[in-house]
């Protein structure tokens, strides 16, 4: 009896120790991209029964607010968090940062991850501090009342962009808009078409490029669309955008690999079949969106979160799980060969869509992020390009206009 | 009226331990309001004035927020003068005074003669209608500007619904019809109707809160004096002019006051009917959400100082001009 009284005491301290002896960590991210960090964690307990890992979720701007926050106080932030492709560029690259290369290594992973994810994740000095949670391959999704159903093939009109704006003129005489807003055709042109050794509106010396050749090109086709009235004239996530995207009243939507997910779960079930996926116009390639995981140099428990991070985003199953559930495109190559990718999507009409997006995945040029991308972008899609569309004006002047209101807004970085 | 020292006092004299106690005691009721009031300190003190001191001492400095404390660096007054040389501050300034004088005006000149309406109708009705009124001003602004959103989307929104509706009226019809040329108007996608959208919904909400105020002042009005102007024949637009406008005098500089303060500092409303980004050609930017995507987009949080240092110079200038302007008599003194 005494030898069992004994033996419950050591088991007990034993238990207690071993608590005590947990890491535990905090991973903050938002709503969706949280959800396998819950549902699967007993999987990561399974491999690291020594680490802990508490979920904090707040929704995109809270979260990206808050982090900015904690590392200006150097206290607060999460073990590990998310960062949106967005917000990369002015926040890696200010050093709040574990840097993955020289802590651990993080360099050898690179052939894991499609080339231009693992790019992003890297700061100026050519180190990695993020590693890619999931990307967002871009495409052009079209309904296929307004394309097959009138004879028009996407492969056609997606030829060039004079092709596009061609089928555009012809949907027009038909009563159906081209795109939502005409802006959508200079963002893609702008975020795709970039040239090797640039970032988005940098040069390699971190010059804005806003007025060079690409601006321009982007700029006067969105002009022209305007003005051939080929848009519905709503812009991305209005009201009337979630009516077209429901009743197919304009004809094509560019974007991410998880706008599928988005249609065919909430935004609009009832359109399964309707659509159609196709490369983006010019054969450029481009990504719409993504998740990246870095640690906060604050952090003290770098070990315990680089575990959890590469656990999300190079355990096959969990990336595939996140694919599955939260149609979030995995960066990891490993899950490429998955059965998944070859399955035709119904919702798609039958297309093989992950295969297509695998294609995109694979072959998007690498394009570094910029400090000042927040600054330029405000200023080019917010403020140039508008004025360009909704007013008419000169695109030479409202780009040489931005380029100088970039360099003054810059003026600290 | 002099007292005589008690039985208590003289016996304190001769027993030090219950002087020593009464000491201790008086020291405590004099602690005691201090006690009880540091909650209240300490909580003003951290996120009041230590706020309001960082920011000051944030805009004579250069910060990138994500870079750290130590990435400090002392700039002077330069934050100020580039804030003074930016063609956004001087837009995004204007816009807000501009929305700050259609709502804030419309306000006051809908709520002070409705409020006088609604008194002489009688408490049943008022009390129905002041609820009614009341409404938006307690309901959740976020939630409030995203419905308005909606309302004001161009192919579905129900206001253009309404306005094709009510011009293609039979009798309207015929002095209307050159309405449908302009429809639908695009109130969040053009650059001279994203103002008016806004301001209508400013008023929408806060001209409730007005109504209340002035309803209030009315009623302070005493029977007598009414009685009186209607003895002496006083009809009830001369009533309404020379009796209860002097007399709400006060509460309209209350009213003004509070309106131009939170004009200034206009927010929500245009955040969410934007979307965030200040709305084509930025002409929905206030100068309150400029600072803040200065501060949080831009990550330059001496520059958003800076400016909104220069906003509270200028609420600071505006509400003295009102004081000038209304005098004493705004606050009831003669």
């Amino acid at each position: 009896m005494e030898l069992k009284k004994l033996s419950l005491a050591l088991l007990l301290v034993g238990t207690t120790a071993a608590a005590q002896a947990a890491t535990t960590i905090r991973y903050d991210c938002w709503p969706n991209h949280d959800k396998t960090a819950v549902d699967k964690i007993d999987d990561f307990y399974a491999a690291n029964p020594d680490i802990k890992v508490e979920v904090l979720s707040n929704n995109w701007v809270d979260h990206h607010n808050k982090l900015t926050t904690a590392l200006a106080t150097g206290d607060g932030a999460g073990d590990l968090v998310c960062i949106d492709v967005e917000k990369i560029g002015a926040i890696v690259n200010q050093g709040g940062f574990t840097d993955l290369t020289s802590a651990f290594g993080a360099d050898k992973d690179a052939e894991k991850f499609v080339d231009f994810a693992f790019a992003q994740g890297k700061g100026t000095d050519g180190n990695v501090y993020a590693l890619p949670l999931n990307i967002g391959p871009g495409v052009m999704y079209y309904r296929r009342e307004h394309m097959q159903d009138l004879g028009f093939k996407p492969e056609e009109v997606t030829k060039d962009w004079d092709a596009l704006i061609d089928w555009g003129v012809e949907l027009k005489k038909k009563g159906v808009p081209l795109v939502g807003h005409a802006g959508s055709i200079a963002q893609t042109i702008i975020n795709t078409e970039v040239e090797e050794g640039n970032s988005i509106y940098f040069d390699a010396d971190d010059k804005p490029i806003v007025t060079s050749e690409r601006f321009v090109k982007a700029f006067t086709y969105a002009q022209k669309a305007r003005e051939l009235g080929l848009d519905g004239r709503f812009g991305d996530w209005s009201s009337e955008w979630f009516e077209g995207l429901k009743q197919g009243s304009f004809a094509i939507q560019f974007s991410g690999a998880w706008l599928a997910g988005f249609l065919e779960s909430w935004i609009a079930p009832d359109t399964a079949g309707k659509w159609g996926v196709e490369g983006l116009p010019a054969g450029f390639y481009g990504s719409w969106g993504g998740t990246f995981l870095a640690i906060p140099a604050q952090s003290e428990n770098k070990e315990a979160a680089y575990k959890l991070a590469q656990w999300l985003t190079q355990d096959r199953d969990i990336v595939l799980y996140e694919f599955d559930t939260n149609a979030a495109f995995p960066a990891l190559r490993a899950t490429f060969d998955a059965p998944m990718f070859d399955e035709e999507m119904a919702f798609l009409g039958g297309q093989q869509a992950r295969l297509l997006w695998k294609d995109i995945a694979e072959n998007i040029p690498s394009v570094k992020p910029s400090k000042a991308d927040n600054i330029a972008r405000a200023i080019i899609l917010e403020q140039a390009l508008p004025s360009v569309v909704e007013e008419g004006k000169d695109v030479k002047v409202a780009l040489a206009e931005a380029e100088k209101l970039i360099v003054r807004r810059m003026r600290n970085l | 009226m002099s007292r005589s020292p008690s039985l208590g006092a003289i016996a304190n004299v001769k027993n030090p331990q219950r002087k020593q106690r009464r000491s201790f005691n008086q020291i405590s009721a004099k602690l005691a309001p201090y006690g009880f009031l540091t909650p209240f300190i300490v909580l003003f003190f951290v996120f009041s004035v230590f706020g309001f001191v960082f920011s000051l001492y944030l805009s004579f400095h250069q910060w990138n927020p994500v870079a750290g404390m130590a990435s400090m660096r002392f700039v002077g007054f330069e934050n100020y003068t580039f804030s003074l040389g930016e063609p956004d501050f001087y837009k995004s300034l204007y816009n807000t005074i501009w929305l700050g004088l259609a709502s804030g005006l419309s306000q006051h000149l809908v709520a002070i003669p409705m409020a006088y309406l609604l008194v002489s109708l009688g408490s049943k009705f008022r009390h129905f209608m002041t609820s009614a009124f009341f409404l938006p001003f307690i309901t959740s602004t976020v939630a409030v500007s995203l419905i308005f959103v909606n309302m004001y989307s161009a192919n579905v929104g129900i206001i253009n619904k309404a306005i094709v509706a009510l011009v293609n009226l039979p009798v309207i019809n015929w002095f209307m019809d050159w309405v449908n040329a302009f429809m639908p108007l695009r109130w969040l996608e053009d650059r001279t109707l994203i103002k008016p959208a806004i301001a209508i919904l400013q008023f929408w909400k806060f001209v409730g809160f007005h109504l209340v105020i002035y309803i209030s002042g009315i009623l302070t009005l005493s029977k007598e004096v009414e009685e009186a102007a209607i003895l002496d024949g006083a009809n009830w637009r001369q009533r309404f002019w020379h009796v209860a406008l002097p007399h709400l005098r006060p509460f309209i500089f209350f009213g003004v006051t509070l309106t131009i303060i939170g004009s200034l500092q206009m927010f929500e409303e245009p955040f969410i009917i934007t979307n965030g980004t200040g709305g084509i050609g930025n002409s929905g930017l206030t100068i309150s959400m400029f600072l803040y995507k200065v501060a949080w987009e831009w990550l330059d949080m001496g520059w958003a100082s800076a400016m909104s240092w220069l906003l509270f110079l200028i609420i600071a200038a505006v509400t003295a001009v009102q004081f000038f302007v209304f005098g004493k008599k705004g606050l009831g003194e003669h």
